[in-house]
């Protein structure tokens, strides 16, 4: 099966800015992560699946969406690998998904809504990738 | 007249192979100056030497040019044998053409092109040799070490044995190190006191020892053989003569709210006091910061009960100006803070510990006199966690900022800990979290495999996220992550211990500083040679012992130190040093008085100094200009590409020398 998320190891590397070879295996991020019940993937493993390049099997995982970004794993990490920035990356890479739908600027006065938070208009843009 | 010989080495088949020596010996018959050539086998060989000398005389040659291997290899053997025969040593020059021609070529062609090339700078550089004569200076016959821990202590004994003075400077009240503060040593379980004190008298004792406890080194002057260095004496307020360590005053004391650092913290002590029992010397301190006569003037009991009036209050420090011939850097080392690792809870619960911390609850000499007790509420711990590798393997960008390297003892002591407790409190559940078990060295690794398979501690891949006090059940509720099972534990523990990261103690940078020895950015010191001068500073005269120069267990600091102490004994044995004559020195009359060599020197060789001069208009004027000690440069040529004016030259390597090497290779 041909994957609908184009995406490499590579870019999931340049989006998050972290070089996964830096880490050491000591746990740290897994050990505070308050999610960890919840995650098929934790932490550790989400930086060695990205050094593997597994990102089909990551992409694919509900773990990427249990992640809270509560930045504890980033803020224990010793080797400044920074697993919760992997996550993101690989989140924006989900969502960021080629030629899906997304907004143009025509369809926007149709959705303009004194409730909507504008926030929500400007984050719709973004879901999109060349 | 120059009359250049050059002798081209085949080294057996090393340069020959790939380099025609014969073509490379023809070629340098037509270089002007040459007037002798050949090859031969092995030019190191006595047979290769001879043909040198044999080959001076004959031709009356002025300038001998070897192309050979590295001048880092036979370059002292060619002038040792030029020197045999009354030439000057500084006359001879060697091409490199194994290492940087015949190895790194295939291509016998362009080997033997390359070869020539070198020969021909080589020969430029040669004309423009000079005789050069390396001075001489006197040897001051005692030394100086600088820390009196273990590494200090044995370096001191080592030296004193061989029978020169020794002078150690100490800051704390007594010798003996962090190795007397440590309940027992792995793997062999020695009582650590009960080897280390030992030490201690027999220093004390030694008739070619002298201690400068409670003091430190302020200023250091001077170059090897001949150091002068400050020592400021603190004042102890109690006269070190007459004071008999009888301890009446420590008994009377008032003040006893001071928290006592011997047993890191954990219980008080008097103002005045002597560390512990076993102290050499056993001389009571006052501490100022506590005591209630020099804060407030009122009290004065010490001096009361003092039966040979060695209480003096208005005491001062005092500085003394000693000479060395060497010194000896054993500074040692400190754990980490580890309060900004909030995660683990150091600072909101006395429970817990450092490493150090525990070694001294588990000391018979402790605040608890062995009895390992919990700090809050003075129960016997059931679950113990340890967390390894705190603030050790850490990236500087990392958010806690630690060090880098592998602190290296921590293993260890972390298994020593777990089976002494177990050995006392079988009942004892231990986790011991790791990311690695290290344990090179003798009897390390089955030590460690004793204390999970005899004594079944828990040791487990992966570590902890977060310690929690928890105030309802007043344990500690941990997290932690088995990288193996691929589990998240949450354990109520009653105590937590952090192998907190190792660290240069804080007064080896600025002691650094006044030796200008030079240092890595961990602070430890750096030797001479990573393999091969391991206890030498690259600073001539200055060498390492113990921690400041790398982690190291207590075998290995006492391996050193008495490497470091053979490097002493060696260098204080002689009644003069020859110096290098390859140093820097200075055109004063080309000298602007800029003072940027001085601060480009790495070894505090250029001072500048006011001096006369006679102008050509027959008036005089005071200029500053630089001066270079010879005995203390070591030719490493910074001074001379940072001089603007030009002033500064290295002998033997001189600026007009480079640029005929340079020329014969470009031209």
């Amino acid at each position: 099966m041909a994957s609908v998320y184009q995406v490499t190891k590579e870019e999931i590397e340049a989006i998050s800015g972290v070089n996964p070879l830096k880490c050491m295996r000591c746990g740290r991020c897994t050990a505070t992560c308050p999610s960890f019940d919840n995650m098929e993937y934790h932490p550790h493993q989400f930086v060695a699946m990205v050094e593997r390049g597994e990102i089909e099997k990551l992409v694919r995982s509900a773990s990427v969406f249990k992640c809270m970004s509560c930045m504890a794993c980033l803020e224990r990490c010793p080797r400044q690998v920074q697993p919760a920035k992997l996550i993101e990356a690989v989140r924006l890479a989900v969502i960021r998904k080629q030629e899906a739908n997304h907004l143009r600027p025509d369809d926007l006065p149709a959705l303009v809504d004194e409730d909507l938070p504008q926030q929500a208009i400007v984050s719709a843009y973004r879901k999109f990738t060349k | 007249m120059q009359k250049i010989g050059v002798f081209v080495c085949w080294c057996g088949t090393n340069i020959a192979s790939t380099v025609d020596v014969k073509a490379v010996a023809e070629a340098a018959k037509s270089v002007p100056g040459v007037v002798f050539s050949t090859d031969y086998q092995y030019m190191c060989s006595e047979a290769g030497q001879n043909l040198i000398k044999d080959s001076v005389l004959t031709y009356g040659l002025t300038h001998v040019v070897v192309c050979s291997c590295s001048p880092r290899m036979h370059e002292a053997t060619f002038r040792k044998a030029v020197a045999s025969i009354g030439m000057n040593p500084y006359m001879l020059e060697v091409a490199n053409i194994r290492e940087q021609c015949s190895w790194v070529h295939k291509d016998k062609e362009v080997g033997t092109e390359k070869a020539i090339a070198l020969m021909k700078a080589a020969v430029a550089k040669a004309m423009l040799n000079t005789p050069l004569t390396a001075g001489s200076t006197p040897v001051t016959k005692r030394a100086l070490v600088i820390g009196g821990g273990i590494a200090g202590m044995q370096t001191a004994l080592d030296i004193a044995d061989a029978g020169f003075q020794v002078d150690i400077v100490e800051t704390k009240p007594t010798i003996g190190g962090k190795m007397a503060q440590l309940d027992k040593t792995f793997p062999t379980l020695d009582c650590s006191s009960c080897i280390v004190t030992p030490k201690m008298v027999e220093v004390g004792q030694h008739p070619n020892i002298t201690i400068y406890a409670y003091s430190e080194v302020t200023e250091v002057k001077g170059f090897v053989g001949q150091f002068t260095v400050t020592i400021k004496r603190k004042a102890r307020y109690v006269d070190e003569s007459k004071c008999t360590g009888c301890g009446a005053c420590i008994e009377k004391c008032p003040m006893k709210k001071v928290p006592d650092e011997w047993n890191m913290n954990l219980n008080n002590r008097k103002a005045i006091y002597i560390p512990f029992a076993q102290a050499v010397p056993k001389i009571a301190t006052i501490d100022p910061a506590y005591c209630l006569k020099l804060n407030t003037g009122k009290c004065g009991v010490c001096s009361k009960v003092c039966g040979t009036n060695a209480i003096n209050y208005e005491a001062k420090d005092e500085y003394l100006e000693v000479g060395y011939g060497a010194i000896v850097a054993a500074t040692g080392y400190e754990m980490i803070d580890v309060s900004k690792y909030d995660e683990y809870a150091y600072s909101n619960s006395p429970d817990v510990v450092t490493a150090l911390e525990y070694e001294r609850l588990m000391s018979a000499a402790g605040p608890t006199g062995g009895h390992l007790v919990r700090p809050s509420d003075g129960k016997e711990p059931k679950t113990i966690v340890f967390i390894q590798c705190v603030g050790s393997r850490e990236t500087e960008d990392s958010c806690h900022g630690g060090k880098p390297y592998c602190s290296k003892v921590c293993c260890m002591y972390t298994a020593k800990h777990a089976i002494l407790t177990k050995d006392h409190y079988p009942d004892t559940d231990i986790y011991v979290f790791y990311i690695d078990v290290r344990t090179p060295g003798k009897l390390f690794d089955e030590f460690y495999r004793r204390a999970v398979e005899q004594y079944n501690v828990h040791y487990i891949k992966g570590a902890v996220g977060k310690v929690t006090p928890n105030a309802e059940t007043g344990k500690l509720d941990v997290q932690a992550a088995d990288l193996l099972l691929m589990e998240q534990l949450q354990i109520e523990a009653d105590m937590v211990v952090l192998a907190a990261a190792l660290e240069p103690h804080r007064s080896a940078r600025p002691l650094a500083t006044m030796l200008t020895a030079p240092m890595d950015t961990n602070d430890f010191f750096t030797e001479a040679h990573a393999k091969l001068r391991p206890v030498e500073s690259a600073t001539a005269g200055i060498y390492l012992s113990g921690f400041c120069q790398g982690p190291k267990d207590i075998p290995e600091t006492v391996s050193q130190a008495g490497a470091a102490a053979a490097k002493v004994i060696g260098l204080l044995s002689k009644n003069e040093l020859v110096g290098n004559p390859c140093v820097a020195h200075s055109d004063e009359w080309m000298c602007n008085g800029c003072s940027q060599c001085e601060n480009v020197c790495p070894y505090g060789a250029i001072t500048y100094e006011e001096k006369e001069f006679r102008m050509p208009d027959r008036t005089t004027k005071i200029r500053r200009v630089a001066s270079v000690n010879p005995a203390v440069c070591q030719g490493c040529g910074a001074c001379t590409v940072t001089c603007p004016s030009g002033a500064m030259d290295l002998r033997g390597f001189t600026n007009q020398e480079i640029m005929a090497e340079v020329d014969a290779l470009c031209l």
